[in-house]
């Protein structure tokens, strides 16, 4: 919608499912990137300013938002079907269910092999901590969330070059596996190599790889959907048939990598951990006026309570952090949970361990051309003279200066704004029937007409 | 294009506003991220010097196709020996300015560091006036 000559191949996991969207705004003001507008009353997610954080998700009052996922079916094409799953997947369940009912569960859907994603965060931390060695860089931002990976390539891509490139465990745990059923003898194209996403980032970030040829990863199976087959299968009787293929590799520190801290208590310098992608946001900001280089590591997660908090996550997020923390103490006391290092030599951090170039998405820049972008910029600025600063939505953008950059842009018209049309019709430059027509192109003819079928309105519940 | 801000001294929770908004419109200007990184410090620490010393104050940011001027005026005490001034190390800060993490005595220097030219010019009494040319293509 913005720049031609920007990539348009990005790969996004949300998408707005017309005939459920109200055209309500509440996407569009939650929006970190101003990615939202709403036209005929729908809301439309631009592709080059999304980094599938999924705010717009959690702030969807009628279930509007999409999540795509692979369908289950796709595995079967497989005869070694491997599902990864994440610690928060066993986390939001209630203590009394067993971590091995979970596995059995699992099987009982269809799958062959089941690993635990932090199985190699060991060789996470190896390959971070040669990273740390080698560049300079300070402060260094962990690459595990991809949905801060995007949001610094868009809005903050002075900083691409604080990103720490090494791969996060779920792409280092696929090739492992990967590479470790290839070396048993089972054929490359019989192995379907799944993994369930707590989160809709996570998706785009298997589908179009960021610094990354080609993800290792078959498909994705979304968390919220495995949970509720989990909690069906084991509401009925069941007989424990042979256990599924796995092994004993996780840690403690796997089981706590994708929590808040997860990644920091393993930092030997000066390191913070931030949640949220407010908050993510704020810091950011900061970071790049003032040179904070006496800080080593970030840790930086887009949801709060970092992957427990993940939109797909369907337990609540606190008590999933709980549940780990637990299961992470009994770990702890096992004697060999210190020792957890892959020697099987299929995963060799050189060839593995690190991620490739990041390149730069800037969303801001108003024209290739920088005389083109100055009178842009002079424009805008003299546009926002006129409009309000309410930020109230009523054009369709979630802000004023998104309305004015939007305009220069070639993308809106002053006259979406209500009160630009208010002051246009007093001085004669804009009919009362202009006004309407621009306006329903906006909201949708008919949107603001009676309804009682809404949120607190006579007839909420229907 | 000119961009002009007003700061007021003692203001440390908005020091670096300023530094934000010239940041924001660097970005939509598209402009370099080492130039406009090397700008951006250079204002915020112009932003802090007011903060930290001045009562008042006032940034003019002048930008054409090739090169963005900064002028940083203050109502204050003005510098007494601006060479001295320029020292790394050398700082007048008040103990309470240092206990926030500001007043060491880096300002200037990291001014002068990043960007290609800087004047000074002060009054002692009245206050001082910094201006700083970052030229958006390599100089000779």
């Amino acid at each position: 919608m913005h720049d031609k000559n920007q990539n348009r191949d990005f790969h996004h996991a949300l998408t707005v499912h017309n005939d459920l969207c109200i055209g309500c705004t509440h996407c569009m003001t939650v929006c970190p990137t101003q990615a939202i507008r709403v036209r005929n009353g729908k809301a439309i997610i631009t592709a080059n300013r999304c980094v599938d954080c999924g705010e717009c998700y959690k702030a969807c009052p009628v279930s509007a938002i999409v999540v795509e996922q692979d369908d289950l079916e796709m595995i079967f094409k497989f005869p070694v079907r491997v599902i990864l799953i994440p610690s928060v997947l066993i986390g939001q369940f209630p203590k009394k269910i067993m971590t091995s009912s979970i596995y059995n569960a699992l099987k009982e859907i269809g799958f062959t092999h089941i690993y635990e994603v932090e199985n190699t965060v060991d060789m996470v931390l190896e390959a971070g901590r040669q990273y740390m060695h080698e560049q300079k860089e300070r402060p260094m931002i962990s690459s595990y969330c991809p949905a801060i990976v995007r949001l610094i390539q868009v809005k903050y891509p002075s900083l691409i070059g604080n990103i720490m490139k090494v791969n996060p465990p779920i792409d280092m745990s696929a090739m492992y596996y990967r590479e470790k059923l290839k070396m048993s003898g089972i054929p490359e194209d019989q192995i379907g190599l799944f993994y369930a996403t707590p989160c809709a980032a996570k998706i785009a970030a298997v589908k179009s790889p960021v610094g990354e040829i080609e993800s290792a990863v078959t498909g994705v199976i979304n968390i919220n959907f495995l949970y509720n087959r989990i909690l069906k299968f084991l509401q009925r009787k069941y007989t424990e048939s042979k256990p599924p293929e796995t092994d004993d590799l996780l840690s403690s520190r796997g089981i706590l990598w994708s929590l808040t801290r997860g990644e920091v208590i393993h930092s030997n310098g000066r390191a913070l951990a931030i949640d949220g992608i407010k908050n993510v946001n704020e810091f950011l900001e900061n970071i790049e006026n003032e040179k904070l280089d006496q800080i080593d590591f970030l840790e930086l997660r887009a949801c709060d309570e970092s992957c427990a908090g993940g939109i797909l996550i369907s337990g609540n997020r606190f008590l999933t952090v709980e549940r780990l923390k637990n299961r992470a103490e009994e770990y702890k006391a096992r004697e060999d949970d210190k020792n957890r290092k892959l020697t099987d030599g299929f995963l060799n951090i050189n060839e593995h361990g690190f991620l490739g170039d990041i390149g730069p998405r800037p969303m801001a820049k108003l024209d290739e051309d920088f005389s083109a972008a100055l009178k842009k910029l002079e424009r805008q600025r003299r546009i926002m003279c006129f409009l309000p600063g309410f930020d109230c939505g009523g054009c369709g953008a979630p802000d004023c200066q998104t309305l004015s950059e939007d305009i220069v842009q070639g993308n809106g018209q002053i006259s979406q704004c209500i009160f630009m049309q208010h002051q246009m019709i007093k001085q004669n430059v804009l009919s009362q029937s202009q006004a309407v027509r621009i306006t329903d192109k906006i909201w949708g003819e008919g949107r603001l007409e009676k309804n009682c079928n809404k949120l607190g309105a006579e007839d909420e519940n229907n | 294009m000119q961009v002009r801000h007003k700061i007021s001294g003692g203001d440390f929770a908005r020091a670096g506003n300023v530094a934000s908004a010239v940041k924001k419109i660097l970005r939509q200007l598209n402009i370099e991220h080492s130039v406009s990184k090397r700008i951006v410090i250079a204002l915020y620490e112009g932003e802090v010097n007011v903060v930290a010393h001045a009562y008042s104050g006032v940034i003019e940011v002048d930008i054409d196709e090739e090169k963005i001027e900064t002028k940083i005026t203050d109502k204050g005490p003005g510098i007494l020996d601006i060479e001295q001034a320029m020292e790394e190390g050398f700082s007048t800060a008040t103990p309470q300015v240092r206990e926030m993490g500001f007043g060491a005595g880096m300002g200037l220097a990291n001014m002068k560091k990043n960007s290609d030219s800087m004047k000074i010019s002060s009054i002692p009494g009245e206050g001082t006036i910094v201006e700083l040319v970052t030229y958006l293509k390599p100089h000779a």
